[in-house]
């Protein structure tokens, strides 16, 4: 072995680093499908992907049809989820929403992860006034009304501008885990290796982003995972005041806003769009709950 | 309850049979065996020590025989407390019997009792589960057990919380509470494990006492064979989850049979040895209990393998009276008459083949490693020479590490005076804020962690800083690795105030002042492959195509090229360590800080380490500041020592001197409280035992720190006395370069 | 200790005016009072709408920062000022915040009595059918959004209701006005109304408590004084009872005031669709009506509101837990 040129050497290293670099998110992927409830959850959430983006395609009204000979009429073979009042199919209206809804879920999760982690790690690892300014910000942000202050601001959305929607979410979404990464972070950094790196002269910001946060991965991950539903069911939420996603975007929350008026005469204009809510945020949880126990095993009792 | 029955078992089982009689246990967890064909007895009044290291399966055992493992572990065999079947009885009768016939004292004190129950309740507790009393009688019972454990105020402490505990009194209050129902048997998990030594001491002292107090029988169960050496009279050697070796503590220390036993014994550094006798480390690391070898789990690791020890396992069979070894050469071997620590050197060893690299290649062990096996030869001096020619296959050390600064220029015979000064440090100090309260958090006081601290460390030398925690020497350490401007005093670095540099200089200087840290797992980012760390330092100082550096640093600390691509996790602690050293010699420092490096690690990996430190410094010039609680460690491997108590330094001096002739009262405590593991010797030792706990450090007392406790001060009077009380002693000369912080410094020996 | 104190309640307070200003900017710049006067049948005089608007510091043709002004000085001397049609905001505030006490006490307490039980049991029996029912149970309430839920049991209800010919439940209010009989008759009342909203809020809390307590009693199984506990004697039942709940109860007590101090601005759908005059449904209302003040005013008491339930948990945590306490 000791005698191998360096070449050769570099390409063992190599191959060996093919096979190894992933070891770890193989082991976490085994673990995760190992469990019934990652694999439901898992499944769920992929057909939902699927259902929600492909699905249009196989139904032949598009959202803005209306059909003017079918007013509020139950499910049927030309309207799989029946119809709403003006006509227009439930079955594409509502796939058009679990796409927003997705899509807001997820934006908004990375986004306000990807700041907690950032302003987290900043003020652990740097203490003293970064530290103070950084979580006296989040305590603002956690002391104003998100609800009311997103309801304010919701004629701001409109007219596409739903990213804007999706930034203002976030950014009362991040505080409560950037203090859990705050604190991590504290611990981490008296950790021996941060200590090594840090005396071996690397700069801080450097330890930051190459010891400190991928070593909360997991916590990461998972929070963001949760932070999927949390974005949803905030969404809906201001939808059924009228304050979520604006027309002409559609979400399912503002589906189940309306369908609640003529849910108990007309339960397929509420079922359809509710169901798809609660499959989506159930599947999210449970994966993001069969995450965590796979990346840390010990956290759900032993196996 | 079961009362009568239990008293009828008693009677029946007569005063000789044994209290306790353990047959084949076997606890399995999910299909791993941890514990595999365990048997062991203990009669009334006697202590039985179980050793082992980590992973041999001896808390497991106990665990088992109190019924407490956890109800996924399947636990077979037979336990047998006087004559009554332990195993598979209800919970409600071994309920009856835990905490009365048999109890338990743990090893981690703080989480082993409920954190929001006062201690005295708690122990009344133990009381009242088995004893009809009220609950005042109850309390009135725990301030007694408390007072005979020696606890001070024993009324007023019963109030406290757990976490208002030092461990020491925890660890007491523990053992009140075993013994609050006047026992038959004491299992003893790690009872000191977690305690500094002069803690350990009093401990030891009082678990005696609770002993004669109840006539217990006493199953102590550690990894440190020196305690085991002076406290038990029979002692069990575990090894694999099964019993290596068990006997009288006098044949199985002194007449070992199984080589597992003679190598552990080899491998514990020894206060009483004099420096640098090399250690006999064990090659490789102790099987996985979910990977066991076909024959003896020793075999790998045993310099005296035959080619039968891999076919089957060898039962533990008698070779003496009252003494069992598993091995099959165990006869041989007691003819021979073998006895430690020279078992290397027999004629036996001799013939079995070359040595391959110390410890490492345990984590790789294939059918190769199975074929290199660590061996000694005549004299101390050649194990060390087998040992370099083979921890650097390839032959000579890599030109880069030798060329370090200054290596060419010193001989290490030169005289310490005529050697450039590393590291100088003089009056340092450090103080924190004491905080106090997580809701309303605010400060209360400072710690003075260091309170003016001052010493030299010289080209190719070794500095061991020791002293037990909260005495500042960790403190110390990183204030100097800052290379930032100190609160108070100097500390110079390659003779650069580091109150002065700019941060490039910093960084230059950071370049040759390098560290290694305790927890070798703590220190290896687990995210990064072993060549992204050890490349981590050259990267940060602008080095490129790091490839071959890389390997020739691993082959330096003898581990192969491919581990460059595996992770932290995959290698055993021993391997691990390796690592970190290499990362540490990655940019040739000439001044390496070793904080606590071997103290994570079992003794017989432990000893591969400190000889590989020896032998890097030896080659490379290197000079060490070495971190420890543990004496025997830092005599082996420093040529001074600096004794710290309190945030001062109260002894320095070269090793030999202090450890022979320790003229302060603390070194002298310190040292006659570290267990030497010869049962002759260490029975034959008087111990020094100090009063109380270490004093809060934001509160030291006035004049010298060390007075509160210190026997030398107790027997003094009047104005001697008020010395002490007044004037804060400074370092004296003790004759050469040895200095005492003591106004009435005399030399004792006392090892 | 006192300096310490007072800092800490300086920060709050800090906090507390830097949000609510921020709050009364934003809804000063976005909601347009002025459209409310103009959407009126007969639309009133130009002149007419400009006087109301400045009686109630509510017009925009006065600067912003000079509004701003006006209402921080009316806030500092206790003032919250007047809604758009010229009620005191601190009276309207007053009595919902009543409505809605009276509404949530009950659904939290409930909630999180009963999740720490559900918690708790399934924690003790890990993997046993209780365990995975519970957890079950759960993941579907956590999925379900307040809206889904509140619905269904309005559905739900009158199905009942219509299958019993009886009213056993009521849909919306706090009580039904102008009801005759006696004080029972009353109480009875409110009961069938508070019955609704209740069992939807404390659905939830069930699922969140009994996830969190679960949990926690699954990190304290496996200590240490657990098994010491069952080593002096103790059977593991009496050791689970007295010493792993009791330590595993501290997280979920402190959880409880944040949750109540939330919900006291927070129970927005609850309200809103069971028709309860409360806090939450006053928010929307404000920002419906364009009501300036009325919105600072909530974004005040909600700051307050977070911030002494921060308080609350942490004093609590304190009491409970020897090791945070004072001293």
């Amino acid at each position: 072995m000791m005698t191998l040129p360096e070449e050769e050497f570099a390409e063992v290293q190599a191959e060996a680093e093919h096979v190894r670099v992933p070891s770890r998110a193989r082991t976490v992927a085994g673990r995760f499908f190992r469990t019934r409830q990652g694999r439901l959850g898992f499944a769920l959430l992929a057909s939902l992907f699927l259902l929600a983006f492909l699905g249009p395609l196989a139904s032949p009204w598009a959202v803005t049809d209306m059909d003017f000979s079918a007013f509020m009429q139950p499910p049927s073979a030309g309207h799989w989820f029946g119809t709403l009042q003006t006509g227009t199919d439930v079955y594409a209206v509502t796939l058009r929403g679990a796409q927003k809804s997705l899509l807001v879920g997820l934006l908004v999760a990375v986004l306000s992860t990807g700041v907690a982690a950032v302003a987290g790690s900043f003020a652990g690892y740097f203490l003293g006034w970064t530290d103070r300014t950084i979580m006296w910000v989040a305590d603002l942000l956690l002391v104003l009304p998100a609800f009311l202050i997103l309801a304010i601001m919701s004629p701001l959305f409109t007219s596409g501008r739903w990213l804007l929607f999706v930034v203002m979410l976030a950014l009362f979404l991040w505080m409560v885990t950037s203090k859990i990464v705050r604190g991590m972070t504290r611990s981490i950094k008296e950790r021996e290796y941060i200590k090594a790196a840090r005396f071996m002269g690397v700069p801080s910001w450097i330890i930051i982003f190459r010891h400190v946060i991928p070593n909360l991965a997991s916590l990461l991950i998972v929070d963001a995972t949760l932070n999927v539903s949390a974005a949803i069911l905030t969404e809906t939420s201001l939808s059924y005041f009228g304050f979520g996603i604006q027309p002409p975007d559609v979400s399912l929350g503002g589906l189940i806003a309306d369908g609640s008026k003529t849910a108990l005469y007309a339960p397929w204009t509420f079922w359809f769009a509710a169901g798809g809510l609660i499959i989506t945020v159930l599947s999210v949880n449970l994966v993001g709950d069969s995450l965590r126990d796979a990346f840390d095993p010990g956290a759900g009792g032993r196996a | 309850m079961s009362g009568p029955v239990l008293e009828a078992c008693e009677t029946e089982a007569g005063a000789t049979g044994p209290v306790l009689d353990v047959r084949d246990l076997e606890v399995s967890f999910g299909g791993v065996r941890a514990v595999r064909g365990l048997g062991y007895h203990v009669q009334a009044g006697e202590v039985l020590g179980i050793v082992g290291e980590s992973g041999a399966g001896k808390s497991a055992a106990s665990l088992a025989v109190m019924g407490l493992l956890p109800r996924h572990a399947k636990v077979s065999g037979s336990v047998l407390l006087h004559g009554r079947q332990l195993l598979g009885a209800p919970e409600k009768e071994l309920a009856a019997f835990r905490g009365r016939t048999i109890s338990m004292v743990f090893q981690d004190p703080l989480s082993a009792m409920t954190p929001v129950y006062r201690v005295g309740d708690q122990i009344a507790e133990a009381v009242r589960v088995h004893q009809r009393v009220d609950r005042r009688r109850a309390v009135e019972r725990a301030v007694e057990l408390l007072d005979l454990v020696g606890i001070p105020n024993p009324s007023q402490r019963a109030r406290a919380f757990p976490h208002e505990f030092s461990g020491g009194m925890r660890q007491r209050a523990m053992i009140a509470m075993a013994i609050a129902n006047d026992p038959d048997v004491i299992i003893c998990d790690e009872p000191t494990t977690a305690l500094d030594v002069t803690i350990q001491a009093q401990v030891l002292e009082v678990l005696k006492k609770a002993q004669r107090e109840t006539g217990a029988a006493i199953v102590l169960i550690t990894h440190d064979l020196g305690v085991v050496a002076g406290f038990a009279d029979r002692v069990l050697v575990m090894y694999a989850g099964r019993e290596a070796e068990s006997g009288s503590v006098r044949d199985v220390y002194r007449h070992s049979r199984m080589p597992y036993t003679i190598g552990l014994l080899g491998s514990v550094p020894r206060l009483d040895m004099g420096r640098r006798l090399p250690l006999t480390p064990i090659e490789g690391a102790p099987p996985r209990p979910s990977r066991l070898p076909p024959g003896c789990p020793f075999e790998p690791r045993c310099p005296m393998a035959v080619p039968a020890c891999s076919l089957s396992e060898p039962p533990a069979v008698e070779v003496g009276p009252g003494h069992r070894a598993a091995c099959l050469r165990a006869r041989e071997i007691g003819q021979a008459g073998v006895t430690m620590p020279g078992i290397l050197a027999k004629p036996e060893a001799r013939a079995v083949p070359p040595a391959g690299p110390v410890e490492s290649g345990a984590g790789t062990a294939g059918p190769g490693a199975v074929a290199e096996r660590e061996t000694g030869t005549d004299g101390p001096g050649a194990v060390v020479e087998r040992e370099t020619g083979t921890a650097v296959p390839g032959g000579p050390v890599p030109a880069e590490a030798v060329a370090g600064p200054g290596a060419a220029a010193r001989s290490p015979e030169s005289p310490r005076e005529s050697r450039a000064v590393v590291l100088e440090v003089s009056d340092l100090v450090k103080h924190h804020p004491l905080m106090k309260g997580a809701v309303f958090r605010r400060r209360v006081g400072t710690v003075r962690a260091v309170d003016g601290i001052g010493f030299d460390l010289r080209e190719g030398e070794t500095l061991g800083l020791v002293g037990e925690s909260g005495c500042g020497k960790t403190t110390a350490l990183m204030e100097i690795l800052e290379l930032g401007r100190p609160e108070r005093g100097r500390v110079a670095v390659f003779g650069r105030d580091t109150a002065t540099l700019s941060p490039r200089e910093r960084l230059a200087v950071r370049r040759h002042l390098q560290v290694v840290f305790q927890d070798p797992l703590a220190s290896l980012d687990p995210r990064m492959t072993v060549h992204d760390i050890v490349a981590e330092p050259l990267l940060a100082h602008g080095h490129r195509d790091m490839g071959a550096r890389v390997r020739r640093l691993l082959a330096l600390v003898g581990l192969d090229a491919a581990d460059a691509a595996r992770y932290p996790q995959d290698f055993s602690g021993g391997q691990r360590q390796r690592v970190a050293i290499a990362r540490a010699l990655a940019l040739e420092p000439r001044l390496l800080v070793l904080d606590e490096p071997v103290s994570a690690l079992d003794v017989s990996i432990q000893a591969g380490v400190l000889n590989l430190l020896e032998d890097l410094r030896r080659r490379l010039g290197l000079s060490y500041l070495f971190v420890a609680h543990d004496l025997a460690v830092v005599r082996h491997i420093a040529d001074r020592v600096a004794v710290m108590y309190l945030g001062r330094i109260a002894e320095i001096g070269q090793v030999e001197q202090v450890y022979a002739s320790p003229a302060h009262p603390y070194t002298q405590a310190l040292l006659s409280a570290v267990p030497i593991p010869d049962p002759d010797k260490e029975r034959a030792r008087r111990r020094i035992l100090l009063e109380g706990d270490l004093p809060s450090p934001a509160n030291p007392p006035s004049g010298c720190r060390f007075r509160t406790r210190c026997p030398k001060f107790a027997a003094l009077t009047g104005a001697l006395r008020a010395r002490c009380a007044e004037e804060e002693p400074e370092i004296r000369p003790m004759g050469g370069d040895h200095g005492a912080a003591c106004h009435y410094a005399e030399k004792l020996g006392v090892v | 200790m006192a300096g310490f104190l007072l800092r800490r309640l300086v920060n709050y307070a800090v906090l507390i005016a830097v949000a609510a200003s921020l709050a009364y900017m934003l809804a000063a710049t976005a909601l347009d009072p002025r459209s409310n006067y103009e959407g009126r049948n007969p639309r009133p005089p130009a002149a007419v709408i400009d006087a109301q608007l400045a009686m109630y510091n509510l017009d925009d043709r006065t600067p912003l920062f000079e509004r701003y002004l006006t209402w921080a000085g009316g806030v500092v001397r206790g003032d919250l000022g007047r809604t758009w049609n010229g009620d005191l905001v601190a009276d309207r505030l007053g009595r919902r915040l009543g409505v809605t006490l009276r509404l949530i006490v009950l659904g939290v307490v409930l909630g999180s009595v009963a999740g720490v039980l559900v918690g708790a049991c399934a924690g003790v029996r890990q993997y046993g059918w209780f365990d995975r029912l519970s957890t079950v149970a759960a993941f579907v309430v956590l999925a379900i959004p307040t809206v889904v839920l509140a619905n269904m049991l309005i559905i739900c209800a009158i199905w009942v209701n219509d299958h019993l010919g009886a009213q056993i439940f009521l849909v919306s209010g706090e009580a039904t006005p102008g009801l005759e009989g006696g004080a029972g008759e009353g109480l009875l009342d409110r009961v069938k109304h508070l019955a609704l909203p209740t069992l939807s809020l404390a659905a939830g809390q069930i699922a969140v408590y009994s996830r969190y307590q679960r949990n926690m009693m699954l990190d304290v199984l496996e200590a240490d004084f657990i098994r010491t506990a069952m080593a002096k004697g103790l059977r593991r039942r009496t050791a689970l009872l007295k010493h792993a709940l009791r330590t595993a109860l501290i997280p979920a007590v402190t959880y409880f005031a944040f949750t109540f101090g939330s919900l006291l601005v927070g129970a927005t759908i609850t309200e809103s669709v069971f028709g309860w005059h409360g806090m939450g449904e006053e928010l929307v209302a404000s920002i419906r009506t364009n009501d300036v003040n009325s919105v600072a005013a909530i974004s005040c008491f909600a700051a307050l509101a977070v911030l002494l339930a921060s308080l609350a948990s942490d004093v609590l945590h304190a009491v409970l837990d020897p090791r945070v306490r004072v001293g």
